[in-house]
């Protein structure tokens, strides 16, 4: 087992509200971890936290250590936006850029990084839809606005963007809760697929989805972390009464 | 029965006051339009495009120079406005959280409501008495009317792209700088275009401070450091004139003036329109 994420006595906070609560947690590459927990517990900070997006908001702060790949991101010599070109992240509401092309959506990150060669990007922007599953459904209409797909391909769409970059992990934070049962599938069928590459941390509200897509389970309440495992361990046999209440939605 | 009557006719004598205070604020606005129109388009002929200026008693001529040099103005004015006021929108949206920025927020409503004039006299003082009258003091004094303009316009702009496309941008590696020059502004170019063109329509129009920096001037341009004419001045000084040649001249820049302020707003307007939100 490779440890991709060794996370120690990590704390967030906005503002004065203290968020997260010592966090300590190892994830292993090349697995699918979900997050869960009920809203407001800090699901979405922590995921924010491991690519320094966090402190993109005015007022928040963070302490402790996120070492990845064997060095703290929160070091001062560590490049924000280093991080974030190897941690690429996925949001809860498909935001693929309005104004451009499918094409250029997902080719926006390699040209701004300098890539100009037209036959890279076609190569990595082909690729990269055929790994999001949407290569099929778009390939005569790359031209087209990437805003003129259905939320399902949009939010697939905004996979293929952030694999485009060529990230080791991706974040995704509750990617299918706007999405109807059939994208939200497709969704779910691609983070199995996509997990024999890259190490996926996914947040989810909603239980059902950790039992399906994951292989660990974690799970928060305000802002601590009451248990995490194995999923099937957690499912069948939490060790935390908390947890226990909250898969078998007691409350939530 | 008596109780719906009189809702009615209330209804209706509100309405009839509303109709009638439309009408009486757009009187003013058409007899000028009115007035322009018929007497400038009389005036109008080739010469008028292609000729200068004419002397004293000379018949004919046109304001051709004043044309060119009120493009050339307005083009120096953009020059050193519009890079400045995109800038500090920019500043006022993307760290809109500094103390600095509210304090530049206020400076710019001030700056905003100083009369036309007084920043005329501040570009006579700090230009003018320097090099002299000349286009460049003049496209100083216009140049400080378009910052808070532009500043306005882009940082209300900017301020309609969601963060959501930022954060998307941010989370693929891409610079915090390189997020803000590519992708948000240019989801925003359409209204920041818009604002751009709303300040220029609004100092082509300025004589005031044309008039304490540059002064009115006969000729072409011939260089940055010499006066050019200019249409607004035009009018002040032709209109006021006992020559009845350029009496006639006065309305004909008039027209052209108000024809090149509402071209540029209604180009604005339908850029706005076409380009409401922010996207493309």
């Amino acid at each position: 087992m490779v440890v991709k994420f060794d996370i120690q006595n990590l704390n967030a906070w906005f503002g004065s509200k203290h968020v997260l609560k010592n966090i300590n947690m190892k994830i292993e590459e090349n697995t699918v971890t979900a997050i869960m927990g009920p809203s407001g517990c800090g699901k979405t900070t922590f995921l924010r936290c491991l690519n320094r997006m966090h402190e993109l908001t005015p007022g928040a702060r963070v302490s402790g250590k996120v070492i990845f790949n064997g060095v703290d991101i929160y070091d001062k010599s560590v490049d924000p936006v280093m991080v974030r070109r190897k941690i690429g992240m996925v949001f809860q509401k498909p935001n693929p850029f309005p104004m451009m092309s499918i094409y250029d959506n997902v080719a926006i990150g390699l040209k701004l990084s300098g890539v100009r060669d037209k036959s890279v990007l076609d190569a990595a922007v082909k690729r990269s839809l055929e790994l999001a599953n949407l290569w099929d459904e778009v390939k005569d209409e790359l031209h087209k606005s990437g805003a003129s797909l259905s939320g399902g391909q949009q939010q697939r769409l905004c996979i293929a963007r952030a694999l485009a970059v060529e990230p080791e992990v991706l974040l995704m934070d509750e990617p299918c809760s706007a999405l109807d049962p059939i994208s939200t599938a497709k969704i779910e069928e691609l983070i199995r697929k996509l997990a024999e590459d890259y190490t996926i941390i996914i947040v989810t509200h909603n239980v059902q989805q950790a039992a399906r897509v994951s292989d660990f389970t974690a799970f928060l309440y305000f802002g601590e972390l009451i248990e995490y495992g194995p999923t099937r361990q957690v499912f069948e046999n939490p060790q935390n009464e908390l947890t226990e209440r909250y898969i078998t939605g007691k409350f939530g | 029965m008596d109780y719906h009557r009189f809702r009615f006719v209330k209804d209706y004598f509100m309405r009839i006051l509303i109709y009638l205070a439309l009408i009486s604020a757009l009187i003013p606005l058409f007899s000028i339009l009115y007035e322009v129109f018929v007497r400038g388009a009389s005036t109008i002929n080739m010469d008028f495009f292609i000729k200068p200026t004419p002397t004293v008693g000379e018949v004919g001529g046109g304001v051709a120079n004043a044309i060119q040099g009120t493009l050339i103005t307005i083009g120096l004015a953009s020059l050193m406005g519009v890079p400045i006021g995109l800038m500090s929108g920019i500043f006022l949206s993307e760290y809109s959280e500094s103390k600095l920025s509210m304090a530049i927020r206020f400076l710019h409503d001030v700056l905003n409501g100083i009369p036309s004039i007084v920043i005329g006299v501040f570009a006579y003082t700090l230009i003018t008495r320097s090099i002299g009258f000349s286009v460049t003091a003049a496209a100083f004094a216009l140049a400080v009317i378009m910052i808070p303009i532009v500043t306005r316009t882009t940082e209300e702009a900017l301020k309609l792209v969601p963060m959501s496309i930022r954060e998307a941008a941010i989370a693929l590696g891409i610079p915090r700088w390189k997020v803000t020059m590519t992708i948000v502004l240019s989801s925003a170019k359409k209204t920041i275009v818009t604002g751009i063109m709303l300040s220029i329509a609004r100092i082509a129009g300025e004589s005031a401070p044309v008039l304490v920096t540059m002064g009115f001037w006969r000729w072409w341009f011939s260089g940055l450091n010499r006066p050019v004419a200019n249409l607004a001045l035009n009018v002040f000084i032709f209109a006021m004139s006992p020559f009845k040649n350029w009496v006639t001249l006065a309305w004909g820049s008039a027209l052209i003036l108000i024809l090149m302020i509402l071209i540029i707003s209604v180009a604005a307007r339908t850029l706005l329109i076409k380009g409401w939100h922010y996207g493309g």
